[in-house]
């Protein structure tokens, strides 16, 4: 009997999920513990797959901008560059140069949003809610560029094939400028709250260890992998007009989640930067082209996410309705991390740890 | 319009596999195509300094495709995944959800897949049932 | 003395009602605006309502997303556990109806398909004025409940 006791005590499997406080979506870890420290974690996915994939035998492929972009709410201008740069490709379509920069300005809208929104997400998994507070309120302004500028807070729905649906005005653009300005200063003044308190640095530092090595053997993509000091950026293809920008990938060498919240607030940063370069050589003319005829071909097309690198694998037959639409997105490629942070932890560390990797679950499954 | 790809059979994909990680590539995900009724296409994605190398394997739709899970950790989910979508059936998978990734008992199999997957005898739903405890 | 208890008690279960935000298959859209109502720009605390994550403590569920084979018996369970009366919220285009996944092959449909749904905010995502204007809406609706419930 005693026997038996101690052995239940000594491993125990705890269900983590689906619907949790600090997860902001349904995803379920199973954690084996042995007291308080983690042994092995096995997720369990399926509770937001809806079949995105398949849709493509239902919509045509401009219909399918529309779907992609709800892949993932936060990152959806993204997804949808991807898609239509894919189409692109294969349509041999030459987007005006306008074009191009008004693509790198939205979708470095949506990074910045997207890392404040984790940012604020990530401090409140420590519970450090007035941090969270202050962080979405700086986010709001972004999106209140992004509803004066394309008419919808989130999903912006800006890309269409052959370039993108709306311009932004002179006035709108220094608009944006003072706006950014406002912004860097209100994110400077949290930066040493974030990483020079004692609570935080003690919640944060030495957990959820993923050495550059096995970060690259595992496929690990993003800030993720830049925080394990591996300068990995898909923006360095140069699709879009980043080729004419000048920007360096962030990197820190920390390796733990520290180390990720200084990458994505380090971004913050680079991203305003890139906006004001983008605004600063955009040049005047078309900002879409029209669009004749059917893609035929395969391709893969690169983008670099919020999260990490994302891929789309397009196959077209010449017809409306594509082939084979395969998206592939960082948290897919993310979650294999947690194999290697979480083992030796606290189980009271999980909730950072799993945050830590920015894991989006609508995207992971599609 | 796919670069560097080049052909593998079932027998000589983990040899190539192997190779490519000494060579310094990072697993980047795999695709699965469905050709015709009896065959689908495996495609691996491999990255290493911004230029992607790709594997295409053909695959009959009955017969296991051995898994390359044991070299890249990471390809486990994309295994489980094409398990679950085409029905295809990869042999020594690490950690095996066995169909049940995304789908629960009473959800179709094999959804990504236009042609019938009748070459496999499916499974009762009573035993994908059993087995999604596991 | 049992029923000035019980009418205390549902009075301020009125006054502050508590949330329980539960994301089925939703693409996040709608679900960052859910979190956005509780942030100081919008600020829904005003009305007295937390966002808490046990079932059991809640008086509003705020559904967001379709629904689909696996989550159902999530969402099924967790509105089980809610204590009478409740009210539910479903948001977004994918909560009322399925939306643009609706012809998906892994979506049942909408929230109203597996449990009763008594407001429905619209949108694609839902704007968090809309939010708020429903979760108004619910609490007159959660005051009705109240009514009857204290008449039997
Ligand atoms: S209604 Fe629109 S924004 Fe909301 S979850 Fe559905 S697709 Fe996303």
């Amino acid at each position: 009997m005693q026997e038996a006791i101690q052995k239940t005590v000594q491993r125990t499997t705890i269900p983590f999920g689906p619907q949790h406080p600090v997860l902001p979506e349904p995803v379920h870890l199973k954690i084996t513990v042995e007291d308080e420290i983690i042994k092995e974690v096995v997720p369990a996915l399926g509770f937001v797959h809806r079949g995105l994939e398949k849709l493509i035998d239902i919509r045509d492929f401009h219909q399918m901008i529309q779907v992609v972009e709800r892949v993932c709410g936060i990152c959806s201008m993204i997804h949808a560059m991807c898609y239509v740069h894919g189409i692109e490709e294969l349509m041999k379509i030459e987007v005006p140069p306008r074009a191009k920069y008004l693509r790198v300005i939205w979708s470095e809208l949506h990074r910045i949003h997207s890392h404040l929104l984790w940012l604020g997400l990530f401090a409140d998994s420590f519970g450090f809610e007035s941090v969270f507070m202050q962080f979405w309120r700086i986010r709001e302004k972004i999106l209140n560029i992004d509803e004066a500028t394309t008419g919808n807070r989130i999903i912006v729905s800006v890309n269409v094939v052959g370039g993108v649906r709306k311009d932004l005005s002179q006035d709108q653009m220094r608009w944006i400028l003072d706006e950014l300005d406002q912004i860097e200063q209100m994110t400077t003044q949290l930066e040493s709250t974030l990483f020079e308190d004692y609570t935080v640095k003690k919640r944060t530092i030495g957990k959820g260890l993923l050495p550059s090595r096995q970060a690259v053997e595992l496929g690990i993509v993003g800030p993720t992998l830049r925080a394990s000091g591996v300068a990995q950026d898909m923006r360095q293809l140069g699709y879009a007009a980043f080729k004419e920008l000048d920007f360096e990938p962030v990197t820190e060498n920390n390796c733990d989640c520290w180390a990720r919240c200084r990458v994505r607030y380090r971004e913050v940063l680079q991203s305003i930067d890139l906006i004001r370069q983008a605004i600063s050589k955009i040049p005047a003319g078309e900002i879409n082209v029209k669009v004749k005829g059917r893609p035929q071909g395969e391709v893969i097309t690169r983008v670099e996410q919020p999260r990490g690198e994302l891929l789309y694998y397009i196959k077209a037959n010449g017809s409306k309705n594509l082939d084979r639409l395969r998206i592939r997105t960082p948290t897919f490629a993310n979650i294999p991390a947690l194999f290697t942070m979480l083992p030796g932890m606290w189980l009271s560390d999980v909730p950072v740890i799993v945050l830590s990797i920015d894991p989006c679950i609508s995207c992971t499954e599609r | 319009m796919l670069e560097n790809v080049v052909s593998v059979s079932p027998d000589t994909l983990a040899g190539e596999i192997a190779k490519t990680k000494y060579e310094g590539f990072r697993f980047v995900t795999m695709t699965c195509v469905e050709l015709d009724a009896d065959t689908a296409e495996v495609i691996y994605h491999f990255d290493r300094d911004f230029t992607l190398k790709n594997f295409r394997l053909k695959a009959a739709k009955n017969a296991d495709i051995p898994s390359i899970s044991h070299i890249f950790m990471a390809a486990f989910l994309a295994e489980n995944e094409i398990q679950d979508m085409f029905h295809l059936k990869f042999k020594g998978l690490i950690i095996d959800f066995n169909r049940t990734l995304y789908f629960d008992d009473n959800a179709q199999t094999a959804p990504l897949c236009r042609y019938t997957v009748s070459q496999i005898k499916s499974p009762e739903p009573e035993s994908i049932q059993n087995s999604g405890d596991v | 003395m049992k029923k000035m208890l019980g009418k205390i008690i549902a009075s301020t279960r009125m006054k502050s009602p508590w949330i329980l935000h539960f994301d089925c298959g939703s693409c996040n859209g709608c679900d960052i605006e859910v979190l956005a109502c509780l942030t100081p720009v919008y600020d829904i605390e005003r009305f007295g309502m937390v966002n808490v994550g046990n079932p059991m403590h809640a008086d509003i569920l705020l559904v967001t997303g379709t629904v689909n084979h696996r989550n159902k018996k999530v969402l099924t369970n967790l509105y089980d556990q809610m204590p009478a009366p409740k009210v539910v919220i479903a948001i977004g285009a994918c909560g009322l109806s399925g939306g643009i996944f609706r012809d998906a092959y892994n979506v049942v449909g909408g929230v109203d398909r597996v449990i009763p749904v008594d407001v429905y905010v619209p949108g694609c995502p839902a704007k968090p004025e809309a939010i708020i204007d429903g979760a108004v809406l619910a609490l007159k609706k959660f005051e009705v409940l109240r009514q009857q419930k204290l008449a039997v």
